[in-house]
């Protein structure tokens, strides 16, 4: 007995220092759906709470923002409003997990029982509209007027795609990211004498030279099939143009489009595993993990949104270039995270002040170096001093964002309703296995019947 | 027992707030969800009109639902067929007075205290074929790829399918996507220690009489596992099967954390769909009407069970 | 039997069922060691990789021991947890407590007060451990706000009580099923009722099935995600709700994250490990068996 309890004890001391735990971790969301996050250090900083104090009023902002820069970024233009507000408590209840699924669950069931958060994250374009505005019952969300967002100060594109269908404007744009980037490791590309390939052309030749080399071309990690849609989406605009491209999202262009299929068969050349382009754990990676690739040199490139830049800042690795992806010179695509106000909110007064305060120039000069994106007020300047300040890609998204074609990104939300970027992304997620174009390009077209608007 | 009137009230009386409470949170909820999967209900703003069950024809239809549901009828044949397996092993090595017992089985049943989620982030580092198994154990990642592995493996290969006239069975929807077996290893790892639990206990239970009457009677000790020990573990067996069937049929967590939809839906289960169908895309109709066809499935198994049950309990 | 133990390298051990009795003692000691390297070394990842710097996390290194030894992950995801361990506390001790008294009622009427019907019953009871709880999350919340409770720590109790019903019942039936009724009777004879019977007959045996169902609800509800992500607000978060914050929307501080889930697993791990033997008796004495 003495003998087995003892070994009982070695167990529990061995269990106590080894074993592992509970509910966990995040891994990307089966679709869409989800916001980047730019860094991938530090602990959490949620920020203090203030709600036990009954002399203010509570303002609960729900949305997936938990660690890293955009967490310390957003906490501290929290707790300035909460200083110059001494009345009123905003505080952070965001849920990571699922890449922003976990939070969206949660939102989605408070709004349908009439008990919403008083404002939530829900990216700019289709996803807020075609979400909570423009339904069959009337929006959920309640107009915001030029006393929360003066939409002089926000380029008209983007108050375009915050507009439900009664051209009032229902969320507060807080940062522009760019998604159709390329990141390439600057040591083998000098190497082997490569310049950033600006076309698809380019880039199978490139591959081809990387390949013989022993380096993995691009790397992807599509565990979440969005990071792969991210590829097709920048080959559509890279085939199609900026103009056919959004056509595909309106109606104007068709899905059946030749051109369509020629980039279904670009994009097909480019996962083929008999070409070898792209590393083949593509599939149980996270896009920072292929991102990871390049930062130890066994990829050459990755095609992602520009939190990669969080990435590889936060895991302190300098050697890298960026270009648009092939194709994509002077397209800047677009996504963006915004915050609305419900109709039910239990505390819009308040809410509204914070969601002014959120569209305004100064917090968002303040955020958006922390989260690796440029502010959506066009009236945002640098940041002031003794802040953080833009980093020197952010100063080039900046300078591009002014002169590009803006185009709305469909992963993240912008461009198509999310039932059918669930639909696209299924089709997608087939199509990666099996690599038929003609196959996808029908399943395309049907997903798109009745989407298009 | 039918005397004590007062007693017989008390007893109806303190089990009524369970029962009320199962009527209203499971069967009103299912009540719900039925009602649900057969309207138009497809964005923030609920719409009851009926469509019968056009949900149900569309998912059907959908061949990511198909694969989801073979990922379902794969999984539990594999994960529950496994876990017993190992999990009668190591009782049967445990049940012979080993030194350390009480160590081995601690560390056999402590997975089940961590949740999934927790388990699918370390498989899936585990599993990944550039790092992990392959990594530490020297394997070839072009030989070995887990979790990436795209194939879907048919039974028997070739065209032996086609040739005796069913070739619909050589299709993507009858295969065994080789991918799905990296998540049956997490689930394994994570429950068989309890199957081992169940069928040590099991076999404590079993009298030492039993066997020296089969071996007085010159049975071998195979036949005696077979004859004498194995038809004793059935109601454990049964047990085993309901608790693991119900964990296989619902799963997500540990899915999701691993590898959610997968290569060409490889990874992809009833409830990943249902999620991301209602929470994602707004269709809750079309997510009740996949809840719905979970909850037929798992009738499928757990109603022959309670009949047994029953039958178990007549004949006791 | 205790005679043959000394002889314990003999091969064949003579007691017992199985063909693997054959096997040497030497092979089955093998054979237990591999099995409990299996098991343990998604631990060992855990640990290891919780102790290193965030910059040493990368998938190839994923076996290398950390450069410098930190519990740095751990001190920050234990600042990052701690304000939740109490929420889970007040979530899964009380959730597991309840959840085996109205076990063991429902178990005892089942058992030896039953009525026309209540078979039926049983069987509607346990078909409520099957259902899929993403399926229901929009009317229980909207129950949940009904009543008043959307949000609190109560309110997630009280789920976890009701989602326990299935399972508890069923062990402490199952249980009460194998004590002889005759205990029951002689007791009755002696002029003891409905609480009589229960207090000075089924509840002194109870404990190993008390020990099953305490085992089993403490760690699922600490271990719950879904219920606690939904139903309840930033100040009642459980730990599983802030581990799970410890990732980014997207990128994740591994060290941290895998620090954090050894944190937060050490209630139920050390349950488990402290009660295994109750819970190995639980089970010997029916509580799940058919």
């Amino acid at each position: 007995m003495g003998k087995r309890f003892s070994a009982l004890l070695a167990v529990v001391a061995l269990l106590v220092l080894a074993c592992g735990g509970t509910t966990a971790t995040p891994s990307p969301a089966p679709s869409g759906g989800q916001t980047p996050a730019p860094t991938a250090t530090g602990a959490p900083t949620l920020a203090a709470s203030c709600q036990s104090d009954a002399s203010k009023t509570p303002v609960e902002v729900q949305g997936w923002w938990t660690t890293g820069g955009e967490a310390n970024g957003f906490n501290k233009i929290i707790a300035m409003f909460n200083d110059a507000n001494p009345t009123i408590c905003v505080y952070n209840a965001a849920i990571a997990g699922g890449a922003g699924s976990v939070a969206q669950g949660r939102i989605k069931a408070a709004v349908l029982a009439g008990l919403p958060p008083d404002t939530f994250q829900v990216h700019m374009g289709h996803e807020l509209l075609d979400t909570y505005v423009n339904i069959p019952g009337g929006s959920v969300m309640a107009p915001l007027g030029t006393d929360v967002i003066d939409p002089a100060q926000f380029p008209a594109g983007v108050v375009k795609i915050i507009s439900g269908a009664d051209g009032k404007i229902y969320s507060v744009p807080l940062n522009i990211h760019r998604a159709n980037e390329l990141w390439y490791n600057k040591t083998i590309f000098a190497a082997n004498n490569l310049q950033p390939p600006t076309t698809w052309a380019e880039f199978e030749t490139a591959a081809t030279t990387l390949k013989t080399a022993g380096i993995t071309p691009l790397a992807i990690g599509d565990s979440g099939i969005w990071a792969n849609g991210m590829i097709f989406e920048t080959v559509l605009i890279g085939t199609l143009g900026a103009d056919a491209f959004l056509g595909l999202w309106t109606g104007a262009t068709s899905w059946n489009d030749p051109k369509v299929t020629e980039a279904l068969t670009e994009y097909k050349k480019i996962l083929d595993p008999a070409n070898g382009w792209i590393n083949t754990d593509h599939s149980s990676l996270s896009w920072d993990q292929a991102a990871d690739k390049l930062i130890d040199g066994t990829a050459a490139m990755t095609i992602m949104g520009d939190w990669a830049n969080g990435e590889f800042t936060a895991k302190q690795f300098a050697d890298y270039g960026w270009a648009p992806a092939p194709g994509n010179a002077d397209v800047y695509q677009a996504l963006s995270d915004s915050f609305g106000l419900p109709v039910k909110a239990q505390h819009p007064e308040q809410t509204k002040l914070f969601l002014a305060w959120l569209g305004s120039a100064e917090a968002q000069a303040i955020f958006n170096p922390y989260k690796g994106s440029i502010a959506a007020n066009v009236t945002a300047g640098d940041p002031p001093a003794g802040e953080l300040q833009y980093n020197d890609y952010q100063k080039s998204a900046a300078s591009d964002w002014k002169t590009n074609t803006i185009v709305p990104s469909m992963e993240h939300g912008a461009a198509a309703n999310p039932a059918w970027s669930s639909a696209i992304n299924d089709v997608l997620t087939t199509f990666v296995t099996d690599l038929d174009v003609a196959a996808a390009q029908s399943a395309l077209v049907t997903a798109a019947t009745g989407f298009t608007q | 027992m039918r005397r004590l009137t007062r007693d017989r009230v008390l007893s109806i009386g303190l089990i009524a707030p369970s029962l009320i409470a199962v009527a209203v949170f499971v069967y009103g909820l299912i009540a719900w969800t039925g009602f649900v999967s057969t309207t138009k209900w497809n964005s923030l703003s609920p719409d009851y009109t009926s469509t019968g069950l056009d949900n149900f024809v569309s998912i059907f239809n959908y061949p990511r639902f198909q694969l989801d549901l073979r990922n379902t009828v794969v999984f539990t044949i594999f994960f529950v067929g496994v876990s017993l397996a190992i999990g009668l092993f190591l009782a049967n090595l445990l049940d012979r007075k080993i030194r350390g017992e009480a160590v081995f089985r601690s560390i056999f049943l402590f997975p089940m205290a961590i949740s999934f989620i927790v388990t699918g982030v370390v498989w899936k580092w585990l599993l990944t074929p550039s790092a992990g198994v392959n990594l530490l154990l020297g394997l070839d990642p072009d030989t070995n790829k887990w979790l990436t592995d795209p194939s879907v493996v048919h039974l028997p290969t070739g065209t032996v399918l086609n040739d005796i006239g069913l070739g619909f069975l050589a299709t993507n929807q009858w295969g065994v996507p080789i991918a799905l077996l990296s998540i049956v290893i997490a689930a394994v790892w994570q429950m068989s220690g309890f199957v081992m639990a169940l069928y040590l206990a099991g076999l404590r239970g079993i009298p030492d009489e039993l066997r020296e009457a089969a071996r007085v009677d010159g049975a071998s000790e195979l036949g005696i596992f077979r004859h004498v020990v194995l038809p004793l573990l059935t109601p454990v067996t049964v047990t085993a099967v309901i608790i693991l069937g119900h964990i296989s049929l619902k799963i997500y967590d540990l899915t999701v954390a691993m590898s959610p939809t997968g290569l060409g839906f490889a990874t992809d289960f009833p409830a990943t769909y249902m999620w991301q169908t209602s929470f994602f895309a707004n269709q809750f109709a079309r997510g009740a009407a996949v809840a719905i066809v979970m909850l037929v499935l798992i009738a499928t198994l757990i109603v022959p069970y309670l009949i047994w049950n029953r039958r178990q309990e007549v004949s006791r | 039997m205790t005679a043959r133990e000394g002889a314990a390298v003999v091969p064949a051990a003579p007691r017992g069922p199985s063909p693997l009795r054959r096997l040497a003692r030497p092979a089955v000691y093998v054979a237990l060691v591999v099995a409990a390297v299996f098991y343990l070394i998604p631990v060992y990842l855990l640990m290891l990789t919780g102790l290193k710097g965030s910059s040493e996390v990368t998938l190839p290194h994923m076996w290398s021991l950390p450069e410098t030894f930190g519990f740095a992950s751990f001190a920050d995801a234990w600042t990052a947890l701690s304000p939740n361990f109490l929420n889970s506390v007040k979530v899964a001790v009380p959730a597991a407590l309840l959840s085996s008294v109205v076990g063991s009622i429902n178990g005892y009427v089942l058992a030896k007060w039953r009525f026309r019907g209540s078979e039926t019953l049983f069987t509607l009871i346990l078909f409520g451990m099957f259902i899929p709880y993403q399926a229901i999350l929009i009317p229980l919340v909207q129950l949940e706000s009904n009543v008043g409770l959307y949000g609190t720590i109560q309110g997630l109790v009280l789920i976890h009580i009701i989602y326990g019903i299935p399972i508890t019942t069923l062990i402490f039936r199952n249980y009460y099923v194998a004590i002889p009724d005759e205990l029951v009777e002689a007791s009755r004879i002696d002029g003891a009722g409905f609480v009589g019977i229960y207090r000075h007959v089924l509840l002194p045996l109870s404990l190993p099935g008390f020990v099953v169902v305490l085992i089993w609800q403490f760690t699922s509800a600490w271990n719950d995600f879904l219920f606690a992500a939904t139903l309840t607000t930033q100040q009642n978060w459980p730990v599983t709700v802030a581990l799970n914050n410890l990732a980014g929307s997207f990128s994740v501080a591994w060290n941290v994250q895998m620090a954090g889930a050894l944190i937060a697993a050490l209630p139920t791990l050390l349950i488990y490990v402290l009660l295994g033997k109750f819970f190995m008796r639980g089970l010997l004495a029916g509580s799940l068996k058919g």
